[in-house]
């Protein structure tokens, strides 16, 4: 194996190592800590089917979002909906031998990337020009759409233009890291950008903003089912602290029953 | 202090998203609470020396238990969704009040403290350090948010803002640095029993020439009882119910649904407040504790059923939080000795507890309430959602009940009603300015500032549709346009409760030797058929 090869092998070991140590703590972290009160957001759902519809439709539809602001909502939704197909086109080289003939299907896929890349420059055309958003965003809001677009530019490149690399290649590269079976990959400077940017980004994601793709799921204000009459909420530390009759009430006034 | 010098922003015809006027907001904040006012709560009386270490460490305590604060620091994308959402930016163009700057303050505290990123990469993340300018900013721009939660329903993950500014508060209390309005008013709840003051004598007076007005006024001989063991309802209701226009008519109108429906109810001396300002201040031990009041005058007095009357948070309080807090509700675990201690004496043929606008509409949907509508036809009503009940509340257990019922009251009792613009009532109701802690002349700027949303939605259908009556079920609220109504060149007397149009329609015919014999007979089956309805 080629040295290049090598430092990307390990690279995505470790970068895959960081991803899932780092997100398993995260996601823990967020379903360990208790949650004391009801907090739902109007449109409140009644039932715990209705909660669970709700969440369904912010996650794929991004309802609150395009109550709010409809070209933050396709701007985001473009990118969003795109970067999941062409995920899943994807997988294509990461699984060992002939694939399955549902990929035939799949092929037209590699045009979301378009869907992705414009998507990507509008909320950046955004952040640039709205001064609203301007102002809220730090280096690090700009940085991460740009690595976004150059993964999505360098992966459009190789598909739509001249510029093919060795699918072959990249295949058993690929598909290799799953089953341990190393080999070379192709050297072209728009695949290991592609690929290079595409593992910082799996390793910064537990230490960044994206980390709202764990977190929409554990938002109380979205979760949570309206029912606070009728059901008893309470948080361990709370029914501790009842327990223990010590809601600190000696440091407060008023006497306790 | 002096007051400062500012303009009373002009109506326009449509909200325009303002440019960013940076820092024009930028001050002291409210008075700081003295040594006397934080000292009951537990709070210390100054900025203690070491406050930036007790600071930190009380924001990591409170991420830890509440796991909004945790993934709300986390989730945030910067969108910019939420950017022009906040009635005190639209209204102030600072852009620290925009909701994710507001947060940001916290946040990039957060990050430099709590996250990798921001420990070693401060500057890329936009992690700032915790010292004396930020603590001030804090203080400053988390008392111009009245936690009113508009941004949190635009927003794609659900942030609300009122979590981080209510975490924000606490660790403000906690390093010393209170708002006098807030804790103030606590320390009067807490030991007196009302946000007043009001003792138990000067209660009872207050009731009693009430009643003397109001059967002169009206000629039946309308009770406003106080402790009364073995009635049927407590009445807990905020304290401004009892003194002050417009609220007192507010209260007359309870009185008169009561009167006639014909059943007893009480007030209670011990907890003769609904609002709960430690929800504003964030802290859930303080809250619980007012809380707790209410729980003990229910079980002192007996009563089968906890009502609560015209209040924005103290709905929220009670109809989200008392269940959790002192068990006035339903469903309690078996093995839940606390809460099942008073949910078994709690009629639970009732939701518990039960918002008196709730009571009123399940009375005229069953035709026990007759009214002359014409009494109100000089009125054109509109009604001013109050975020609390809006965004955080439901009635009448239908979805989008707290939007329903209370226009359903109105219209059953006036004959000229009609909405503001879509986008600025029921869910997405802009803040009356005043919410969350705000309700004092010490920040007179932002309310002002922060009402011109609402004013703007009002003027247009004042102009269009001749609207005169502004209807609101919440105590801040009512106070609040009273104040700021005039400055937007309003009338400040067309600020009503939604019990004031009842009162003013109601006809009192109960024959009152009919009362005591009815009520034993009736009682059962009136409870059945509101069980009923609240289920469907």
């Amino acid at each position: 194996m080629s040295l290049i090869s090598i430092i990307f092998t390990a690279l995505f070991y470790i970068s895959l190592f960081i991803f899932i140590v780092g997100m398993g703590r995260k996601i823990r972290q967020f379903w360990i800590t208790p949650v004391p009160l009801k907090i739902p957001i109007a449109p409140t759902p009644l039932t715990q089917t209705g909660a669970i519809f709700k969440m369904i439709r912010e996650v794929t539809l991004f309802e609150s979002l395009f109550r709010s602001n409809k070209w933050i909502w396709l701007f985001g939704f473009l990118f969003h909906f795109g970067l999941l197909l062409v995920l899943v086109r994807h997988l294509r080289y990461f699984i060992p031998g002939d694939l399955p003939e549902v990929f035939l299907l799949i092929q037209p896929f590699k045009y979301a990337a378009f869907a992705m890349i414009i998507g990507l420059a509008g909320l950046l055309a955004r952040r640039i020009f709205v001064p609203r958003i301007r102002y809220i965003s730090a280096p690090s809001d700009y940085l991460m759409l740009l690595m976004l677009i150059v993964i999505g530019v360098s992966g459009a490149i190789m598909t739509f233009t001249s510029n093919h690399t060795d699918v072959m290649m990249v295949k058993a590269f690929a598909s290799g890291l799953i089953v341990f079976d190393w080999t070379n990959l192709p050297t072209e400077i728009n695949f290991l950008l592609h690929l290079f940017l595409v593992l910082v980004l799996l390793a910064i994601f537990p230490i960044s903003k994206l980390l709202h793709v764990p977190g929409i799921f554990f938002s109380p204000t979205l979760n949570q089912v309206d029912n606070a009459r009728k059901k008893r909420h309470i948080s361990s530390w709370a029914l501790k602290q009842e327990k223990e009759n010590t809601v600190k009430l000696e440091q407060t006034i008023g006497k306790d029953e | 202090m002096a007051a400062k010098e500012f303009d009373i922003p002009e109506l326009p015809t449509y909200i325009e998203i303002p440019e960013l006027t940076p820092d024009v907001m930028k001050g002291e904040g409210p008075f700081k609470a003295v040594d006397e006012f934080q000292k009951p709560l537990g709070f210390p009386g100054g900025k203690v020396d070491n406050w930036k270490e007790v600071a930190i460490e009380k924001m990591g305590d409170l991420k830890s238990k509440y796991r909004s604060v945790q993934v709300f620091l986390d989730s945030c994308v910067k969108c910019g969704a939420c950017t022009d959402k906040c009635h005190y930016f639209l209204g102030s163009s600072d852009p620290k009040n925009m909701p994710v700057a507001r947060q940001d303050l916290f946040r990039s505290v957060y990050r430099r403290y709590f996250t990798f990123a921001g420990k070693h990469f401060p500057k890329l993340v936009g992690a700032k350090d915790l010292d004396d300018e930020m603590v001030d900013d804090w203080y400053n721009y988390f008392h111009q948010c009245s936690q009113c939660r508009r941004c949190s329903v635009f927003c794609p993950y659900g942030i609300d803002t009122a979590e981080i500014s209510m975490a924000a508060r606490e660790v403000l209390d906690t390093i010393g640095l209170g708002q006098k309005y807030c804790n103030q008013i606590l320390g009067k709840a807490l030991t007196i029993g009302n946000n007043l003051g009001l003792p138990e004598p000067a209660l009872r007076d207050t009731l009693l020439d009430l009643e003397e007005e109001v059967e002169e006024d009206f000629g039946a001989p309308v009770k406003f009882p106080l402790d009364i063991k073995g009635s049927e309802i407590l009445l807990i209701t905020p304290s401004a119910d009892f003194f002050a226009e417009p609220h007192i008519d507010g209260l007359i109108g309870y009185g008169k649904v009561f009167y006639q429906d014909g059943v007893s109810w009480t007030l209670s001396s011990y907890a003769s407040e609904g609002a709960n300002f430690g929800m504003f201040i964030g802290s859930y031990d303080i809250m619980r504790k007012a809380a707790l009041r209410i729980r003990k005058a229910a079980l002192d007095l007996e009563v089968s059923r906890v009502m609560v009357g015209e209040c924005g948070h103290a709905w929220r309080v009670a109809y989200s939080f008392w269940n959790t807090l002192s068990g006035v509700g339903a469903g309690a675990q078996s093995g839940d000795e606390y809460a099942l201690k008073l949910q078994n004496q709690l009629d639970d043929r009732y939701p518990q507890p039960q918002h008196i606008i709730e009571y009123t509409y399940d009375l005229i949907q069953r035709g026990k309430l007759n009214f002359d509508k014409s009494e109100n036809d000089e009125r054109t009503v509109t009604f001013h959602d109050s975020c609390n009940v809006a965004r955080a509340t439901n009635m009448g257990g239908i979805e989008g009940g707290q939007f329903i019922l209370p226009r359903e009251v109105i219209k059953a009792v006036c004959n000229n009603y009609v909405d503001m613009e879509r986008s600025t009532i029921k869910e997405a109701t802009f803040c009356c300015g005043g919410g969350g802690g705000l309700l004092t002349d010490d920040l007179m700027e932002i309310r002002i500032k922060g009402a011109m949303p609402r004013m703007q939605a009002l003027k247009q259908v004042e102009t269009n549709e001749g609207v005169n009556t502004l209807a609101a079920i919440c105590a801040i609220c009512k106070s609040q346009f009273s104040k700021v109504l005039p400055k937007f060149d309003f009338d400040p007397y067309m600020i009503v409760s939604v019990h004031q149009l009842v009162s003013a329609a109601i006809i009192l015919d109960k024959p009152q030797e009919a009362i005591q014999m009815s009520e034993s007979q009736t009682e059962a089956t009136d409870a059945v058929e509101a069980k009923e309805a609240e289920t469907e």
